[in-house]
């Protein structure tokens, strides 16, 4: 503190107010502008030069460096998709493996977080500690364990399943030996394990959100409902939710946004980009774009089809954060 | 009624006991997977505890050479190099416009916070197609700048987000005080603001590293030399394929998942009131 008293150089003592107040003025804006520039060159332009893209047939890398033309689409790329019924296999996909696991994150990831409100105080941070971990697990690492687990051979799904009573295995499924099962192979039990896999990594977050919903609401509420002799349905219900709505709200939002664009985890499961039953849309825009032969222009077509319903998602998201500083 | 209690208490705390072993027990299988030696990894009756740990799996993937001349600490430095550029440039340029918007009122202040909000929910799947053609045109194709830059641009909106919170928070007397005593805009920010902001730029950094250091798509596209990959990209292509090594595979899953681990301890509770104005996830 001495030192900055001891330097009456400084330009802002010297400036009159009037000076000042300007300078202070243009501060904020130059503060901002290495952020904006680079939110601009990194995030907004290659957003705005995707939905070019998708007007173009870009089949070559050499049209990317800019050493040959483009040739002018127009909706072509978007009349291709939308008339390859694949293209309407994948929409289905993402839709139905997003609901599905916004449904069973938000379901598992609340009663979680119900169960670590009530939970004594050092079993709730034991337990709380666990979900930390699948948490903070990498995508990548988390999805290369289960499918470690699930493996043909020596997985220990697999050995569970061979360790189940013969008879009873071949009652329930059909078989009693599991050695080299494919479990990958149907898409049904590839988006099965997906779900899995996803529900797992991201209910921690739903979990410790909700617990810290329940923590500021009021005890003597959940008592009073008690009292009064609501069973826990109710009082979920009648109290615990209606107080919590606005977080419920964003969870599921975020979630949504989330699940539809899942990658890492299926593209670990799957092995690359190969099995195109169980595509969704950010790997099927992915493939066709860089899966020899590429197919920019396509891809950027399909991405902006993500990019659409995700905007939508967004704006009911920025409105529900936007309402949410405004109450606090 | 007691034996009511008692028994509540026992399904809960059984209930709590199932959630912590589904959640930890994949974490757990891949470290003990990673001390297991080979004969137990594949045994026909898996041991849930290794009956002979060992470090093999581990020396093998420091020592071994995965491809020629490469071996997985090269792998390692080429994500931490990633890594810890992204975090600097961020973190720099995010305490900049943190300060802006948490202690000036402009006219563009809502506009730019509203923004923020909008680019964080940007699918960056979307993006790798554009972004690949910069990066070609910017001649960073197959460097690790490329990969640095990208990142840059992902993990801005949500390290803004986050640090205004820790702006907002320092007393704004102490600079007034510092202004009274002839210190310029730019000493108080620097002598007072910063380093009293400094917990909150670790914990900011923090997920900025985790978002570099688990990148897989643009790492995959924007870097084709085996040698420059970095360590997500070298797992899913040499570990990847259907013969396999499960042991070393779990030893290099375990050296991957650590550091993010432990700055994840360091930021979890920041995580929740972060996350839900924000958005980033793992």
């Amino acid at each position: 503190m001495t030192t900055l008293t001891q330097a009456p150089e400084t330009t802002a003592a010297r400036e009159t107010p009037a000076r000042r107040r300007r300078r202070v003025d243009r501060l904020p804006y130059l503060l901002l502008l290495p952020c904006l520039v680079i939110i601009g060159v990194l995030l907004l332009w290659p957003l705005g030069q995707v939905v070019v893209m998708s007007f173009y047939r870009l089949n070559n890398v050499r049209q990317l460096r800019g050493d040959r033309e483009w040739p002018w689409v127009g909706f072509g790329n978007y009349a291709e998709i939308l008339g390859d019924p694949f293209f309407l296999t994948v929409l289905r996909n993402t839709v139905l493996f997003a609901v599905a696991n916004v449904v069973l994150t938000m379901i598992l990831g609340t009663l979680v977080g119900l169960l670590l409100n009530r939970l004594g105080r050092r079993m709730a941070t034991f337990v709380a500690s666990c979900v930390m971990l699948a948490w903070a697990t990498p995508a990548l690492t988390g999805t290369i364990v289960w499918k470690w687990l699930f493996d043909d051979t020596s997985g220990l799904v697999t050995w569970l399943f061979n360790a189940l009573p013969d008879g009873l295995s071949e009652a329930l499924f059909g078989r009693s030996d599991w050695t080299g099962y494919g479990w990958f192979n149907s898409p049904l039990l590839f988006f099965a394990i997906l779900t899995l896999v996803v529900v797992w990594h991201s209910f921690p977050f739903i979990a410790v959100s909700v617990l810290a919903g329940l923590k500021s609401v009021p005890s003597e509420l959940h008592e009073a409902a008690r009292v009064d002799g609501a069973g826990p349905w109710k009082v979920f219900w009648k109290v615990t939710f209606p107080l919590l709505r606005p977080v419920f709200g964003i969870l599921v939002v975020l979630s949504t946004i989330w699940d539809f664009k899942v990658f890492t985890q299926q593209f670990v499961l799957a092995g690359g980009t190969q099995d195109r039953p169980t595509f969704m849309l950010s790997i099927y825009s992915y493939a066709e774009a860089f899966s020899p032969p590429p197919k920019y222009g396509l891809g950027a077509a399909i991405a902006v089809v993500l990019t659409l319903i995700l905007l939508l998602v967004t704006g009911i998201y920025v409105r529900m954060v936007l309402k949410q500083e405004e109450d606090s | 009624m007691r034996r009511g209690a008692v028994l509540r208490r026992a399904a809960l705390n059984g209930a709590g006991l199932l959630v912590a072993a589904f959640a930890a027990f994949p974490v757990y299988w891949m470290i003990a997977t990673s001390l297991k030696p080979n004969r137990e990894i594949f045994a026909a009756t898996p041991r849930p505890v290794p009956a002979e740990p060992t470090l093999e799996h581990y020396r093998e993937i420091l020592t071994g050479n995965l491809i020629p001349g490469v071996t997985f600490a090269d792998f390692f430095v080429n994500s931490a190099l990633v890594a810890v550029s992204t975090v600097v440039l961020s973190g720099l340029v995010a305490l900049l416009a943190a300060t802006a918007v948490a202690r000036f009122r402009f006219k563009l202040r809502t506009s730019f916070l509203i923004m923020l909000l909008v680019v964080q929910m940007i699918p960056l799947e979307a993006l790798v197609i554009p972004l690949f053609l910069m990066i070609q045109r910017l001649g960073l194709y197959n460097t690790l700048p490329s990969l640095i830059l990208t990142y840059l641009g992902f993990s801005l909106p949500f390290a803004v987000w986050m640090l205004r919170g820790f702006v907002a928070a320092v007393p704004k007397e102490l600079e007034e005080a510092a202004a009274i005593d002839g210190a310029s805009r730019a000493q108080t920010f620097r002598r007072i603001l910063f380093p009293l902001v400094a917990p909150g730029l670790v914990a900011t950094s923090t997920f900025s590293f985790i978002t570099a250091w688990n990148e897989l798509i643009f790492a995959l596209t924007f870097v084709n030399d085996q040698d420059r990959y970095t360590l997500p990209v070298a797992m899913t292509f040499f570990f990847g394929r259907d013969d396999t090594a499960w042991g070393p595979v779990m030893a290099a899953s375990t050296l991957f998942t650590l550091p993010v681990l432990v700055f994840f301890l360091l930021v979890q509770r920041r995580m929740v009131s972060g996350l839900v104005a924000g958005a980033v996830k793992g």
